[in-house]
Formats: structure tokens, sequence, C-alpha cells
């Protein structure tokens, strides 16, 4: 897994994942991460331990009176799991973002948004959107501050702004109270899986133009 | 069936399951497991059909995808939670939950067993843990794990400010944690 990783995820986003309480778009973002980094792996684990001892901890139902046999049923009619093929290691996407991509970089269906922007906005649940942004190398993004939450991966090439500077597997987690300007390193285009609760606010007025037309 | 069965070490059962396919180690599992993935769906609002429902999806998928359970890096309990977890997301939330990749180990290969030991330690004290925090703290995670509401509703439904209630969850979690020590990790 890739090495090198230094801004994770932080304590109440893992324990929303554990718990099932994000909305899709950013525990597609958190998945992500974690397919690319040990240590938020193991942290998620043990929020994921805390569920399995309330599970084992919150009583007991009654079952159906053929629940057993209705559940080999089930069983009867699935399929046996294939063994998964070991993780691609060379690929850009990790597996839960190319789920949603239905393949790795290749298969992205970019649009252009200008300056050598693209992006593509992935399919999820409405309470939050998640798209990819490829950036540039030496490019900004537009001066924008938040309504809400904004959770960014980086999965190629890298950027920076005030808090530092994000490579791949850093993901940056701001709030509305961060007003960045975020930079793409000189180089490769700098990709990023970018979620979000809330229409961003960009100061200015090209930009705002910019922001209905980006959807973001 | 055994009588035992809160003491059985349902992280070796399972591995029989994954191992051996082997039928009667499942019917055990699901004794134990089923009326407290059901209890979980319940409670998460499920109505009793659906709860029937999903609990016997989950319970097929922990036999389906038993080859996936690595004893090394989860407790059974751990393991069939985030499938119900899961399931509850899809049934109750129309919405998918991405997973991370899995991490995959040959067919030949089996999980260190020193690690199996220590994982099972390390979740015997979370679980005394749990049972030991103070009444709030507890009460607090339970919502946030079961009745799959977020902070801030939490705040709604028990009048407290949001900001007590993310110090309660964090504490609790600290407590929790400092019992963990193995997999407690500095941030």
């Amino acid at each position: 897994m890739t090495t090198d990783i230094s801004h994770h995820l932080t304590e109440p986003l893992l324990m929303a994942y554990s718990a099932g309480t994000l909305p899709e778009a950013f525990s597609l973002v958190v998945a992500s991460h974690v397919s690319l980094c040990d240590e938020c792996r193991a942290r998620l684990g043990a929020y994921d331990a805390v569920g399995g001892a309330m599970l084992e901890d919150c009583g007991v139902a009654s079952l159906g009176a053929n629940a057993y046999a209705e559940t080999l049923a089930r069983i009867a009619e699935r399929p046996e799991a294939p063994v998964p093929p070991p993780s691609a290691d060379l690929a850009t996407f990790p597996a839960p973002l190319r789920d949603y991509v239905g393949g790795d970089l290749d298969a992205v269906q970019w649009r252009a948004v200008g300056g050598g922007v693209k992006q593509a906005i992935l399919p999820t649940s409405a309470d939050a959107s998640v798209r990819l942004l490829s950036i540039p190398g030496g490019a900004a993004m537009p001066d924008h501050g938040h309504r809400g939450a904004e959770l960014t991966l980086v999965l190629q090439g890298a950027f920076h702004d005030e808090d530092g500077t994000f490579a791949r597997g850093d993901v940056e987690v701001a709030d509305e109270h961060l007003n960045h300007r975020p930079v793409a390193a000189r180089g490769v285009p700098c990709i990023c899986l970018a979620a979000t609760d809330a229409p961003l606010r960009f100061s200015g007025l090209m930009p705002r133009l910019a922001q209905r037309f980006l959807r973001i | 069936m055994t009588p035992d069965v809160t003491t059985r070490d349902w992280s070796q059962v399972l591995s029989q399951i994954r191992s051996h396919r082997d039928q009667a180690a499942f019917a055990d599992l699901f004794t134990h497991f089923a009326p407290r993935v059901k209890a979980f769906l319940l409670r998460s609002g499920a109505s009793e059909t659906l709860a029937e429902e999903c609990m016997q999806e989950v319970m097929a998928t922990v036999w389906q995808k038993a080859h996936l359970f690595d004893p090394s890096r989860a407790a059974a309990s751990t393991w069939i939670f985030t499938i119900a977890r899961n399931r509850k997301i899809d049934a109750l939330r129309k919405q998918r939950q991405p997973q991370p990749e899995d991490l995959t180990w040959g067919p030949e290969t089996e999980p260190d067993q020193t690690d199996v030991v220590i994982l099972q330690q390390e979740t015997e004290e979370l679980g005394r843990a749990l049972a030991t925090l103070p009444e709030k703290q507890r009460d607090l995670i339970e919502r946030a794990y079961f009745h799959d509401l977020s902070h801030s509703q939490i705040a709604e439904e028990t009048g407290l400010p949001l900001g007590t209630i993310k110090s309660r969850i964090r504490l609790a979690l600290d407590r929790l944690r400092h019992a963990m020590r193995q997999l407690d990790r500095p941030k």
C-alpha cells in the first residue's frame, strides 16, 4: 500500500463511517483513503470493533419460525463468491472508486470545465456530491470557501494550499472556516476525489458563474 | 447446539466455516449472532418483516463471504457488524456503503496465530470497557451506532448541545481506546 501519507482522516469521520451515518459521497472518499492507508485502516478497525462489541451486547430478538431454513435457502440461491483478484497495485484508483467509475483512470468520462480543469461527477445519493477533478500541473483552483464540509483525496500529482502539501493518498478535511486556494504542483495533472455536502462558495463574479457551471 | 454459546470463540468458529465450509459451525454461529443482528436492525428502525429479511441476508452473506474473514484483523463480532451495517444502510437508507479494498491473502497462507490471540484479548477487553462505561457515555455511543443518527440529530433527540455530545462520545472512545492498548494508534 501507499507509504508516506501525512494527511489522514479525522476521528469523527472514521466513527461516522463505521456507524454508517455518512452520506454516500463521503463514504466513497473514506473507503478510498482507507484502501490506500494502513494507519487509517487500523483506526477504522478500532471503531468497527466498538460496533462489534455493541452487536454482542445489544440484546437478542426472536427469530421467525423458519429463520434458519430460510437462510439456508437464500444461501442455496447464491453463487459461491469468487475469491477476489489480488489488489491491482498498479491502478491509480483504489477498488471502491473503480466500482463507481467502472474502471481505472482511463475509464473516466471527463467534462472540460475551463482553464484545462476537467471533472466527472459520480452518481451517489443526493445528500452530498462527489466528483473527480483533474487540474493541470501548476494551475490554481478558483478561490473558494465552503458552506459545508469538503473532503478531498489526492490520487495523482499533488496540490498545496494554506494547510500544506497534499500528495497521493493524502486527504484534506476542510470545513466552512477554511478559505483556501489550492494550487496543483508542476508536472502531471493533479487528480483528486472531492466530496462536498454544500455548494462551494467562490469569491468573485467569474468563479460564481463557474460555480453554476461546475455544479460545485 | 453447544450450551455454552456465549463463551465460544466465534472467530475460531467462523474460521471453521471459512476453511472447511463447516455447516454445523454455521448453525452454531447462526444461533448466537442471528438474534443479535435482528435486534440491531430492529433498534435501527427496521420493521419486524424487514429486520427478519435483512438478518437472513446478513447471515447468508456471512456464509458466502467467510473466505474473506481474517481472524488476525477482526473479531467475528466486528466482521459481522460491518456486514450488518452495510445491509442496514442498503435497506433502510437506500444507499450503498462503499467498502475499502479487501486485503487478500493467498489461499495457502494462514493468519498469524499470535495476532489472532492478541486481537481476541483486545476484543474481550473492549467488551469489558464498554460494559463499564458510565451510562451517559454508553447511551450516546449506542445511539450513534444503532439509531443511525448523526451528531446533530442526536443533539435534537437528547436536547444536549452539540459540543457536549461530541466531547462525550470522544471521551467514551478515549476510554475505550485506553482499554485497547494494542489498537490505540497515535494520531
